[in-house]
């Protein structure tokens, strides 16, 4: 039988001034239909190359440099821009991360989905509109006859991906590629969605290929799996395989890097097998440096942060009439309590008011009802920015995304002095650009990068200078606001060993915001479980993950990737080495 | 959507408000309107009553309350200069202006929005280049230079073309307009282009900037990757979402357009409102300034509201309250 797809020997190349990057080298892959092949890799393996590859939708000056690409036992790599695009939609689909931005936020479902249809398979209006409405059936749209004729900012994140998926299947193609799917979704609506592309595959005989960076997404979906690193492909093998007992050492540090939800360790594996990384520095003793001194703060209150019947509530629809306002609750009477020393994890889906009690902690946001008290201080009673100063001092914030978190056209050096002259905290320039200098080498940056710029650092790095700006006004509480969502998992180990060293070191309590439960069960002492607003429970983390009380914990907790049952080899080996 | 509109109406006539005060402020308060309308020789009792028949020993609140009423039924008084209601010296010019104003726009968008088209697609071609190049001058050249260039080219040295004024015109009925004849056309021609060059120039770069950020968004790589034909997503998708940023700049452009006419029309001798305004100015010329000022206030309120509604028609997501959304 001829396979579906068969790659042999693919390099692709970026040339530039500095010489021709190598993207992807001497890949081979097979894909049979109906099966579904997970390509796992970091950022920058060369995953997606493969997908644009395939297609023929490499960015320029990207170009296949060698080897062949054969569907059906046709060769498409060699194909001019006509012949391809007529492969394009019609044979091979794709599906891209970001639902939200994927259609065209100017047509209407109806006008997008007869479009691509009505261009490949000439059916006429017609026919294509009932082809269009049985699509958005079959990924399970509800009301398709209503729904088809809205625009897509009337559908939810999770619902414009089936929109997308119904796209991407239009044509009836017979290869999909799947290019982190559900890596924008929510928990719940990923499980969903990896499972409605599972059953389309089985149905329609459709071969897929499902890249993305999360191994629980693989080992819930994929048949088989192709471990890529740096361009290369490491390993190819069954799903059970290459996570219960993988053969690469890349292989074997990545998925130990990834965050147990089944038990609790003191530190996080690092991915060992990366080259280049730079070295710990040398510690600090912070009990005698700045940082750890005349911490100014009166020692001892038990209970660092307290929040009581915090409400915020946005606007949602204007109106001259009281009555007639409308308001989404985005907070609903939430009370919590974070004590002196403690990591306090919030958990939740998107749009659960997560990161809105965050922005009230700080006072991005002023609460519409209740109250946050601070070391004592009812921070909602202070009134001018002069007075709230020293106590929005001594709580600093780390955001999500370490791109735009960062002026771009500030210095290392001037980012992380910033808050330190802002709140008058050193004598002089030198007394600063001295503790800049320390900051960086605790984050494990180096003194070197204080002259160069945000852009010229990684996701990762640009996290440490976060970091390393949020110490610098020496802060006893950090709210962590999804800290390492946006990075790859290796990194995400060392940046979460990082907060673990300096939450012990500098004994900072901390709020730590997530939706993944794995890395709050790590993370956190205690857990509050977020949804629409309300805090259901709250619980001391261990209890939370081995007998949750509420429904939706237990609800949340079931839909955590499942890689315990395919790693039993590995736990087992542990234990008897144990 | 009609608490839109109602809300917009309502914002609208508030501008309108502001600027008939301001409009009267000048009329009162600017020099002595009296002054302004009698001779030397007029004596202080003649001086009173005339100041008590126009009265202007009102209460100011009733003073501005008439002037807007007269304003808005187009009532502007009399020019100082002409001796004639300014009303009908305005009716006189404005058609001019008018006419001038909108071919120079039309020329702006039917020729700009295509060149900002072609030259994001074609980012490194050879006649991209060559419109980038063109437009920089455009942009940089002073309205007035580009003007008295294409007199002295197209005028002086090979006279094909009339240097000043509208050429004959027709009058429809209170109309006066030069579209309908070959003399009114010709004269039309390099007034038209000197008025449309920097908008066109503006519109093409703006729409070259809109266009490219938009060829760099998901939907249209997701466009491509269904395969569907170039044409299909520039035009349908990647252009339509162009011009929703575009519509609110070029809409304020046509404002401009119509206030700036001025200085074209001084050299090009244009018989319309800004030659008006610019002799009122030299004759201190008040009510015929505060028609001017009203009046250009008033088409960009226009503007800006026409513009509004386009949004509302061009983008959905603006219209989710009316509908109900999810």
């Amino acid at each position: 039988m001829v396979a579906l797809l068969d790659i042999k020997g693919l390099r692709v190349e970026f040339p530039s001034r500095r010489g021709h990057v190598v993207a992807i080298q001497d890949l081979t892959l097979e894909l049979a239909p109906g099966e579904i092949l997970g390509v796992v890799g970091e950022s920058g393996a060369g995953k997606s190359t493969i997908g644009a590859a395939v297609s023929g939708l490499l960015e320029p000056p990207g170009e296949v440099t060698g080897g062949e690409v054969r569907l059906k036992g046709e060769r498409i790599d060699n194909l001019d821009e006509h012949q391809r695009r007529a492969i394009r939609g019609r044979r091979i689909g794709m599906i891209f991360q970001d639902p939200l931005t994927s259609l065209d936020p100017l047509q209407t479902i109806e006008r997008q989905l007869i479009d691509t249809i009505d261009h490949h398979l000439a059916v006429g209006e017609k026919e294509a509109r009932a082809r269009a409405v049985n699509l958005l059936d079959q990924v399970g749209i509800p009301d398709p006859n209503v729904r088809i004729a809205q625009y897509p900012h009337q559908f939810s994140g999770g619902m414009r991906q089936r929109v997308v998926i119904a796209l991407a299947l239009a044509a009836e193609p017979e290869l999909v590629i799947a290019d982190e799917p559900t890596t924008a979704l929510d928990v719940s609506v990923q499980a969903q969605i990896l499972e409605l592309l599972k059953s389309l595959c089985r149905e329609k005989q459709v071969g897929m290929i499902l890249i993305t960076h999360d191994m629980g997404v693989i080992a819930d979906t994929a048949d088989r799996v192709c471990v890529m690193y740096r361009g290369r492909v490491v390993e190819t093998g069954v799903t059970t395989q290459i996570i219960g007992a993988p053969r690469h050492d890349y292989t074997k540090s990545l998925i130990s890097a990834i965050p147990r939800p089944d038990r609790r360790s003191r530190r996080f594996p690092l991915v060992t097998y990366i080259e280049g990384e730079e070295e710990r520095p040398e510690k600090i003793d912070l009990g005698s440096h700045w940082l750890g001194q005349s911490r100014d703060f009166g020692a001892g209150e038990d209970v660092m942060l307290k929040a009581e019947d915090l409400r915020m509530e946005f606007l949602t629809q204007r109106s001259m009439w009281r009555s007639k306002r409308k308001y989404l609750r985005a907070v609903d009477d939430v009370s919590f309590e974070i004590r002196s020393g403690e990591v306090f994890g919030l958990v939740g889906e998107s749009g659960s008011g997560k990161s809105t009690i965050a922005r009230l902690v700080t006072g991005i946001y002023r609460p519409s009802g209740g109250s946050v008290t601070f070391a004592g201080q009812d921070l909602t009673a202070l009134k001018t920015r002069a007075e709230a100063a020293p106590w929005r001092r001594q709580m600093q914030m780390i955001f999500q995304d370490p791109f735009s978190s960062l002026n771009g056209r500030m210095r290392v050096r001037d980012i992380v002095a910033e808050p330190i002259h802002f709140h008058r905290l050193a004598g002089s320039r030198e007394e600063a650009q001295k503790i800049v200098k320390d900051l960086l080498e605790l984050v494990g940056l180096g003194a070197a990068a204080a002259v160069r710029f945000p852009h010229e650092f990684s996701g990762g790095q640009r996290q440490r200078i976060s970091i390393a700006r949020a110490l610098a006004t020496r802060p006893r509480f950090l709210i962590c606001d999804e800290p390492t969502s946006a990075l790859d998992v290796s990194i995400q180990a060392q940046i979460l060993n990082l907060l673990k060293d300096l939450q012990e070191q500098l004994q900072l309590s901390v709020l730590f915001i997530s939706h993944d439960l794995p890395v709050i069960r790590q993370m956190c002492d205690r857990v509050g479980v977020m949804r629409h607003g309300k805090l259901l429970e709250v619980a001391e983390t261990e209890t939370l993950f081995q007998r949750p009380s509420h429904e939706y914990s237990r609800h949340l907790l079931d839909l955590m990737p499942k890689l315990e049952g395919l790693r039993r080899e590995e736990v087992m080996e542990g234990q008897s080495v144990a | 959507m009609i608490g839109f509109i109602a809300t917009r109406l309502f914002q609208s006539v508030i501008v309108m408000l502001t600027v008939a005060l301001i409009a009267f402020a000048l009329f009162r308060f600017v020099g002595d309107p009296i002054n302004n309308m009698v001779g030397q020789d007029t004596t202080l009792e003649e001086r009173a009553a005339l100041k008590e028949r126009l009265g202007l020993n009102d209460p100011f609140f009733i003073q501005f309350a008439r002037f807007a009423g007269n304003a808005a039924q187009g009532e502007f008084g009399f020019s100082y200069q002409h001796r004639r209601p300014v009303s009908e010296l305005v009716a006189e010019r404005l058609p001019a202006t008018l006419e001038l104003s909108l071919i120079s726009a039309i020329l702006a968008l039917a020729i700009g929005i295509p060149m900002g088209v072609y030259t994001a697609l074609r980012r490194n071609g050879l006649l991209s280049r060559a419109f980038m190049t063109l437009s920089l001058i455009g942009v940089s050249l002073p309205t007035f230079l580009i003007g008295i260039l294409l007199i002295l080219f197209f005028g002086v040295i090979l006279r094909w073309l009339p240097t000043f004024g509208r050429g004959e015109v027709v009058d429809l009925g209170g109309w006066t307009t030069g579209l309908l004849t070959e003399s009114g056309l010709r004269s039309l021609i390099m007034p038209a282009i000197t008025l449309a060059l920097f908008q066109m120039t503006l519109i093409m770069r703006l729409v070259r900037a809109e266009m490219l950020e938009v060829l760099r968004t998901d939907f249209v790589k997701f466009a491509r990757a269904r395969g569907l034909p170039d044409r299909y997503v520039h035009f349908k998708t990647a252009l339509k979402n162009t011009l929703v940023p575009v519509i609110t700049i070029t809409g304020l452009q046509l404002g401009s357009i119509i206030a700036f006419a001025i200085i074209t029309e001084s050299v090009f001798q244009w018989p319309g409102m800004g030659l008006l305004f610019i002799q009122a100015i030299g004759n201190v010329d008040i009510p015929v300034m505060a028609a001017y000022l009203v009046m250009i206030a008033f088409f960009f309120v226009v503007i800006n509201f026409v513009v509004d509604m386009l949004y509302y028609a061009v983008d959905p997501r603006l219209r989710v309250d009316a509908r109900g959304g999810h």
